[in-house]
């Protein structure tokens, strides 16, 4: 798996409250058997106009976040589905890194599965980083998954708190079943315990 | 004496593989199940790594996303749905999965046979990349949706690592009003605690009212689960829980029924036993429920109203709020009794069961369906089609003016081609009122499969307690 550890990007916001993973990547876009090229479906019913022209009124359009690889989201993001094909998309698109007050619990495990750190930052704080994006322009994070820590343009920094056996992973690339089969003897045991053969 | 544990902690102890301080345990996975929409990469990524699937006995697969309910023998029109649906059939072959296949009577909806076979049981692990596998927890079994990373992990080692949740008591009390189904309930549980609500729990559905359903109105209550946000939700096993499932398919053979039942039935949580969080609900005054925005948390009861806008104090949920009631195309302080509708669907892992088709009919006995109203039924599976077809369920439905159709998801995702158009209102019985969620545009109201069927003779929402009967 693709490791996490610094990130320095723009930052694109979202305002919705519950976006659900209908929205982040349409169900049209599901039938698809490879992990690749879900970028450009991304908010598909948000994102575009019927014409096909790309939605001015979404925020994430404006060409200020063209390059945004960090999203700021409001609470219980990624709820719904367990599409993989969320995670998938936001990462085709570029976004690498969420910061929200809450997640839905599969999507969470689903953004670590796949190289994406999810952030979660108390509600004052996802709240000032809504109004610094949209006064400053360019705004800028610098992630650092490490030291659990984002500094912000102006030097301040805000730390977070992540489990420490998921930063592990995420830090070195684990691949969860290689982790896994390192117990292989363990299933085997427990297999034999139970009469399955 | 021994230390009193709720059902989620007796099967977690029961399955627990491996644990080591600071890193997550790994859980033994009994059952899994496979869909051809989020598998084929989980197949595809364990080919590229040289793995093979560790145990293909304990993984069942069907297709149900994304077929048609339409005639079964007429070749899948949509290229890419047909090409998925092969990669499932080509993966199961290779990896000596069982499948069944879609002109099979097994087939249906994953959550609708898992049960009908009886592969779900209690006690077990039970895990599916499809957020709705927590109906099975209607069984007593520790049931979850997955990922495809997940998907593949579970195939190659038939466990999942995972942090233990926390565990919520809901407790379902009182005397259920005639009219008031299990549908209701879990509506305004919903509507009660939000769709975060239980979000990192697994809940446990405890009182009179849950010992009351039968097992089928148990799949419903545990199937939204998620639309809480929960991890799982679960019923302790009972006789009701072991009668079901006598004589299924799949049941082990290996020892006495008795012997079996009674081991399943120990699943059940202790009395006395403790939870992180509980809450109570009490149904006596509950009233049919209807959602009228675009989050399962957005519901009310048949005689209330859209919110008042200027009484929400949060400007966000405001803002959320309004931009529902646009997209929804009401106004706030609005009615929902009288509400006009297109399109009908009774159908979903939520509701598509023999007793859900039962109670339907009853109420469209008699009726024609309304004019401007283009309803259909989609059994929850084959067998559930074939069943209702001996009851003649299909010929009430068919002489009201409803479409009887081939089992699958269907407009539920609309994956497959039926869906709303834009601006389309649906009385649904699904589990998701999502933006686009039945195709763009269209409007989702979730209810019962009773309100739903009377929505479609009247062409507007009523009020099931008021229904003359045929």
């Amino acid at each position: 798996m693709r490791s996490f550890t610094t990130l320095e990007g723009i930052v694109a916001p979202l305002e919705d409250l519950n976006v659900d993973t209908d929205q982040i990547i349409p169900k049209q876009f599901l039938k698809r058997i490879e992990k690749t090229g879900f970028g450009k479906f991304l908010f598909y019913d948000w994102r575009y106009l019927p014409n096909g022209k790309l939605n001015p009124d979404f925020e994430m359009n404006h060409p200020r976040y063209k390059e945004a690889s960090i999203l700021l989201a409001k609470e219980n993001f990624g709820c719904g589905s367990s599409r993989e094909h969320a995670p998938w998309a936001l990462d085709d698109y570029g976004i690498k890194c969420l910061l929200a007050p809450s997640f839905a619990d599969i999507f969470y495990n689903n953004c670590f599965n796949n190289g994406i750190l999810p952030i979660v930052l108390d509600y004052p704080l996802i709240e000032e980083l809504f109004k610094n994006v949209r006064q400053i322009e360019d705004f800028r994070l610098s992630i650092d998954l490490p030291n659990q820590r984002i500094k912000k343009p102006d030097g301040k920094t805000i730390s977070f708190d992540i489990d420490s056996f998921r930063k592990h992973c995420l830090v070195n690339g684990l691949d969860p079943i290689g982790l896994t089969l390192e117990h292989e003897e363990k299933i085997t045991e427990y297999e034999k315990e139970h009469g399955i053969l | 004496m021994a230390l009193k544990k709720n059902i989620y902690e007796k099967i977690w102890d029961m399955h627990l593989v491996y644990e080591e301080p600071g890193r997550d345990a790994i859980i033994y996975i009994d059952t899994h199940f496979v869909h051809e929409v989020t598998s084929p990469q989980a197949f595809e990524s364990l080919r590229l790594s040289k793995r093979s699937v560790r145990r293909p006995q304990k993984t069942f697969a069907t297709m149900d996303h994304n077929v048609p309910t339409s005639d079964r023998s007429a070749p899948i029109k949509d290229v890419l749905s047909k090409k998925q649906i092969e990669t499932l059939r080509n993966n199961c072959h290779e990896f000596d999965v069982t499948l069944f296949d879609m002109d099979t009577i097994q087939s249906g909806i994953v959550h609708i046979i898992g049960p009908e076979l009886g592969i779900t049981h209690p006690g077990a692990t039970i895990v599916c990349g499809d957020s709705h596998t927590s109906t099975h927890g209607a069984f007593g079994a520790l049931a979850f949706g997955i990922g495809t990373s997940e998907v593949e992990h579970v195939l190659a080692t038939q466990t999942l690592t995972q942090k233990k949740s926390k565990t919520f008591e809901i407790r379902i009390n009182g005397k259920r009003p005639s009219g008031v189904t299990a549908k209701d309930v879990i509506l305004a549980v919903i509507g009660k605690i939000g769709t975060a609500g239980a979000t990192g729990y697994v809940v446990e559905y405890t009182g009179e009212v849950i010992r009351d359903f039968n097992l089928e109105e148990r799949m419903t209550v545990c199937n939204m689960s998620i639309e809480a946000g929960a991890r799982a939700g679960l019923i302790s096993p009972d006789d009701k829980t072991c009668d079901y499932l006598k004589e299924r398919k799949y049941i082990p053979q290996d020892e006495t029924w008795e012997k079996l039942t009674s081991k399943w039935k120990n699943f059940a949580s202790d009395e006395g036993a403790v939870y992180d969080k509980t809450m109570e609900l009490f149904v006596d005054q509950l009233e049919p429920q209807i959602t009228w925005g675009t989050t399962p948390e957005q519901v009310t009861s048949i005689n209330g109203s859209t919110p008042d806008l200027s009484r929400i104090k949060d400007p966000n949920k405001r803002k959320a709020v309004k931009k529902a009631l646009q997209y929804m195309g009401l106004n706030e302080n609005m009615p929902l009794k009288g509400l006009k509708v297109d399109r009908v669907f009774i159908g979903s892992c939520t509701n598509s069961r023999m007793s859900d088709l039962r109670e339907a009919s009853k109420v469209v006995k008699g009726y024609k369906t309304h004019s401007t109203v283009n309803a259909m039924v989609v059994p929850g599976s084959q067998s559930v089609k074939k069943m209702a077809e001996e009851e003649g369920l299909d010929k009430i439905f068919k002489e009201a003016g409803f479409d009887w159709r081939e089992s699958g998801c269907s407009m539920c995702l609309g994956m497959n081609p039926d869906q709303l158009r834009a601006e389309e209102r649906c009385a649904s019985t699904s589990n998701r009122n999502f933006e686009g969620r039945q195709g763009k545009g269209g409007r989702t109201h979730l209810v019962s499969p009773v309100m739903a069927a009377a929505a479609a003779i009247k062409g507007s929402f009523v009020d099931i307690r008021e229904w003359k009967y045929k």
